[in-house]
This record gives structure tokens, sequence and C-alpha cells, in this order.
């Protein structure tokens, strides 16, 4: 009888564990949501009732239609998509390097990997600005998404390379054996093993892009990203805006990672399996 | 292989001219940046960053909030990773739940928690119909330095676990499952599973958060700069004020200098301590 009794207990905590964690996540983004559609009146409403009287969508569509807003939002988007592609293709490669081969200059290529990401960013965009000016990069997307590869390769190469360094070495040399060549025996037998988390990677580098502030607002005039458009406009917005802003920071995220959401579950499936 | 012997050059070249050109010239010019003190000499910047007013709080808040947050989201994300491994159903949903706040920005963090603990927020008036205070009450400003470090400790870790989470969680899925029954076989305990096989197992995924999530928690600003102003100065806070307020880019190259310096040595420690050779696990 008692045996039974605990693992119902330990079952129910497990099950109120998992559904607190869930609230702590979405709880905020909710909060803050009603503050973007409930404009000034609900923001300054004492005591706060669980839905504000003046929600509504005129009060985020007030802020959406400050001008730039939507021109801000695509730059980001751009910015953050050529990010996300060029990371991966110039970071895993060499996480696959690090990670397969002993080679004399590794030790000296993971040192610079990790000495590019212990800089703040803010810094190394403000040497780049002349030079961005003269190529004819300043003030564009892909400028800002240049830098912002700079960022986030370092990591993709560190996560590509645990990556493949977890994926056991006899599974590729098996392939070689059945007659594959090495990069057959990558795309057959490392890739899919490797995809969920190179999906992860790319996650990250999005992501990176995304939140980026200092460089953007160094490297963009006309063509701001969200993120440098928001911090110029909060300074001197009044609390409702700023909950607006910070809202749609957060909602095409939230799209995103619901979009990979399967390459996150594939991740699990390998081991489940 | 043949081509064995050029490949991993091959491999790293694209990643290294990219980062030569974006990274090391860049990086080169903000050292000689942040030496350059003009009739002051050398160590000019410097010496005009610590005496800056800020800088003994900065230093301080910006440790603190590190040896705060850093922990204390580790532990959190290996307990979600552990719960996760052992769902039946739903996990693809607790998972894209959990996950959420990867793609929150740090900026759209601090506001988040700023519509919470504002003084009419929704703390307050929970806190309010408990009867714990009677009006709208202030947690955020200069008088309230210990509510406001809890605010941004808060706001930090509820945005920047999802990134540990995953990571573990990929890391979690690369462990065979029969070195887990193996355990069972012994009859290990659940905690002996855990801090025998798992966290072992788990050391090359610890090492990658450990230092992805020390060196961006150095780094920490918009999230702060959005709930408490300039109440609760940091380092690169600091650096962004010396470079846009008072255009003064040598002591900003200083203040940058001195956070790579303190991250560099992070990640230095992390790698001493949790080891790992290349193939190890082959």
């Amino acid at each position: 009888m008692t045996k039974p009794a605990g693992s119902s207990l330990k079952s129910w905590l497990y099950g109120s564990g998992v559904a607190v964690l869930c609230v702590w996540v979405l709880l905020p983004i909710g909060l803050i949501g009603l503050g973007a559609f409930g404009g000034r009146p609900a923001v300054y409403q004492w005591p706060k009732t669980l839905m504000p009287a003046s929600l509504s969508l005129d009060q985020l569509a007030v802020f959406l239609k400050i001008e730039g807003v939507w021109n801000a939002a695509l730059n980001s988007v751009l910015a953050a998509s050529m990010t996300m592609i060029m990371a991966l293709l110039l970071g895993a490669p060499a996480g696959y390097a690090l990670a397969r081969f002993s080679f004399r200059g590794a030790t000296m290529f993971r040192l610079m990997i990790l000495l590019t990401r212990a800089f703040p960013l803010a810094i190394l965009a403000l040497p780049l600005t002349v030079l961005f000016i003269r190529a004819g990069l300043y003030d564009t997307a892909f400028g800002v998404s240049l830098v912002h590869t700079a960022l986030a390769l370092p990591f993709a190469a560190m996560i590509t390379a645990s990556l493949f360094a977890g994926i056991p070495r006899e599974l590729e040399e098996a392939a070689w054996v059945f007659g594959c060549t090495r990069w057959q025996a990558f795309v057959k037998v490392v890739l899919p093993l490797a995809l969920p988390g190179m999906a992860a990677a790319a996650i990250f580098a999005f992501v990176i892009s995304w939140n980026e502030v200092f460089a953007a607002s160094v490297l963009t005039v006309q063509q701001r990203t969200l993120t440098a458009y928001l911090l110029t406009v909060l300074s001197e917005s009044p609390l409702h805006y700023r909950f607006a802003g910070g809202f749609i920071l957060i909602v095409p995220s939230v799209v995103f990672i619901f979009a990979v959401r399967r390459y996150l579950f594939a991740l699990w499936g390998v081991t489940s399996r | 292989m043949p081509t064995s012997r050029w490949l991993p050059y091959l491999l790293i070249a694209p990643a290294s001219v990219f980062l030569a050109v974006f990274f090391a010239v860049p990086l080169v010019q903000t050292i000689v940046l942040s030496f350059d003190g003009g009739t002051a000499g050398l160590w000019g910047n410097y010496q005009r960053m610590l005496g800056d007013l800020n800088f003994n709080a900065s230093l301080r808040n910006t440790f603190m909030l590190v040896l705060t947050v850093v922990p204390l989201q580790m532990m959190l994300a290996i307990g979600m990773g552990l719960m996760l491994q052992k769902m039946q159903k739903g996990r693809d949903v607790v998972l894209w739940i959990w996950t959420i706040p990867l793609g929150v920005s740090d900026l759209a963090a601090g506001l988040v928690w700023l519509a919470i603990l504002q003084n009419t927020g929704y703390l307050n008036t929970v806190l309010f119909h408990l009867g714990v205070i009677d009006g709208p009450t202030a947690w955020l400003n200069s008088e309230t330095p210990v509510t406001l470090f809890i605010a941004v400790v808060v706001a930090e870790i509820w945005r920047s676990t999802a990134v540990v989470l995953v990571i573990i969680v990929a890391g979690l899925q690369l462990i065979p499952k029969e070195f887990g029954e193996a355990a069972d076989i012994f009859g290990a305990s659940a905690w002996q599973k855990l801090t025998r096989v798992t966290l072992p197992m788990l050391k090359p995924s610890l090492q990658s958060a450990l230092i992805l999530r020390t060196v961006l928690a150095f780094e920490v600003f918009a999230a702060v700069y959005a709930i408490g102003g300039r109440n609760i100065p940091v380092l690169v806070g600091e650096a962004y004020v010396w470079q846009r307020e008072n255009q003064n880019y040598s002591v900003a190259a200083a203040y940058a200098v001195l956070i790579m310096v303190i991250s560099l040595a992070a990640t230095a420690v992390y790698l001493r301590l949790l080891r790992q050779k290349p193939e190890a696990q082959a």
C-alpha cells in the first residue's frame, strides 16, 4: 500500500513542478501582453483586475502606427536570418574539424574562437563604422548581420563541436568501411544525428542577432533594427508604449521557436528510441 | 584517408578568415584605443575608469549578478532537463513552452518584469490583496537596491535559462540509454545515477553552457537598463555611458578590455575544471 501512495505523491509533485515552470515562463508574457493591449489606463489602474477594462487592439495599433516600427521589424528579421545562415555555414565545418581531428593549431583555433566571444560586441562595432561607410555596408541589414555573425559564429562552432564530439566516431568509420566517402558518411550518418543540435545552434544565431541592440544602433540610421529603434524610442516614451514595444519584440520569437519545435523534439527522439 | 591532413585546415579556413576580418582587426583597434591616453599617458584611460564614481559599484554589481544568476539557472536547467527526460506525454508542448524565452531579448525581458514589478504592477496588486502593502509601492528605485537587484536576477533567470536547457537536453539525448539501465541493474539510486552517470556524461554540454552563459552574463546591460535605469550600474552600462553620453571612446574601450579580461579568466577556469579530450567519448 505504501509504495503506490509514495509514487503517486511523487508523480503529483512532478506534475505540479512541470506546471509551475510552465506558468513561470508563460505568465509574465501574458502580463506584458495585458500591458500592451490595455494601454495607459491599464498600466496605471490600481489595484489591477484580472482583465483590464480598457483591453483592445487599438492601444497596440497606436504603437504600431508610429512611423518606422514596421520597417524596423523587417530589418530585424532580415539581419537575423542572414546571421543564422552565415553563422552555421561558417561555424559547423569548423566545429566538425575541432571534434574529429587533432591537428596542429587546433588549440590555437579553439582559443581564438573563445576569445572572440569574450569581448563585448558594443565596442567592436565602433571601429567598423568607418570601414562600413567606405564599403557601402553602413545602414544596411546586411552590414548589421556581418557583425552579428562575428558574434554568433563562435557559438555555432563551439556548439557543433561538442555535438559532433558526442557522436561516436565508430559510426562514421563503419560507413567508410561500407564504401562511403568521408562526405557521404558525414551526410548519411553524422548529419542526421547532429541535425537537431544544429537547429538549436541556428536558433542561438538568430536570437543573438534579434536581441542585439548596440551594434545595430551604431551601424544604422534609417534602417534601424527593432531593438535599436525601440532603444531610441524607449528613453522618452511612457510605460504603456514600452510594454507595447517589449511585447512586439517577444511575439515573433515565440512564433519562431514554435516553427523549429519539431527539431527540438527530434533532438529528444534520438535517445528515447 | 589521404585527405585527412589538409581537411581540418580547409574546414576552419572560412571561419578563420571571417573572424580575422570582423573580429581581430577591430579588437586590436579597441585595445590600441584603450591605451591611447593622450597627455595622460599609456594608462590614462584606465586611471579615469578606476576613478569613475560608478566603477566600484558597477564591478561589484556585475560580479554579484553573474555569481547569483549562473549557478541558479544551471541547477534550474538541469532539473528541467531531467523532468523532460522522464516525461511520457506532452513533452514536445512542455519543451516548446520552456524554450520560448530563447527568443526573448534582454531588453524585452527587462520590460516584462518592469510591467510586473512597477509601482502599480501585478506583484503589488497581489501583495495588496494579501494585505502586505497598503498601496502602490516602489521596488525599483535607488532607495531599494536589494529588491532592484532581485528583480534583475529574476528577469535574467527567466530569460536566459532556456539557452542552458537546450544545450543540456541536446547533451542528455546523446547519453546512451544503456548507461542508465546498467546503473539500474547494479541498484543505483536516482541520486547516484545523476551524480555518477548523467552529470559526468553531460560534462561537455555543461562546459558549453557555463562558458556561454557566464560570458553573456558579464555583458548584462539592457535588462538592467529597462528595469532600473542607471540606479544599478553595471560594467557594460558604464561603457555605454562613456561611449554615448560622454563621447569618450577611449575610456569605453578601457571598460571593454576589462570585461574581456574578466570573461577570458572565467572561460579559462571552466576549461580547466571541466577538461575534456576531443575524442574522450569514443
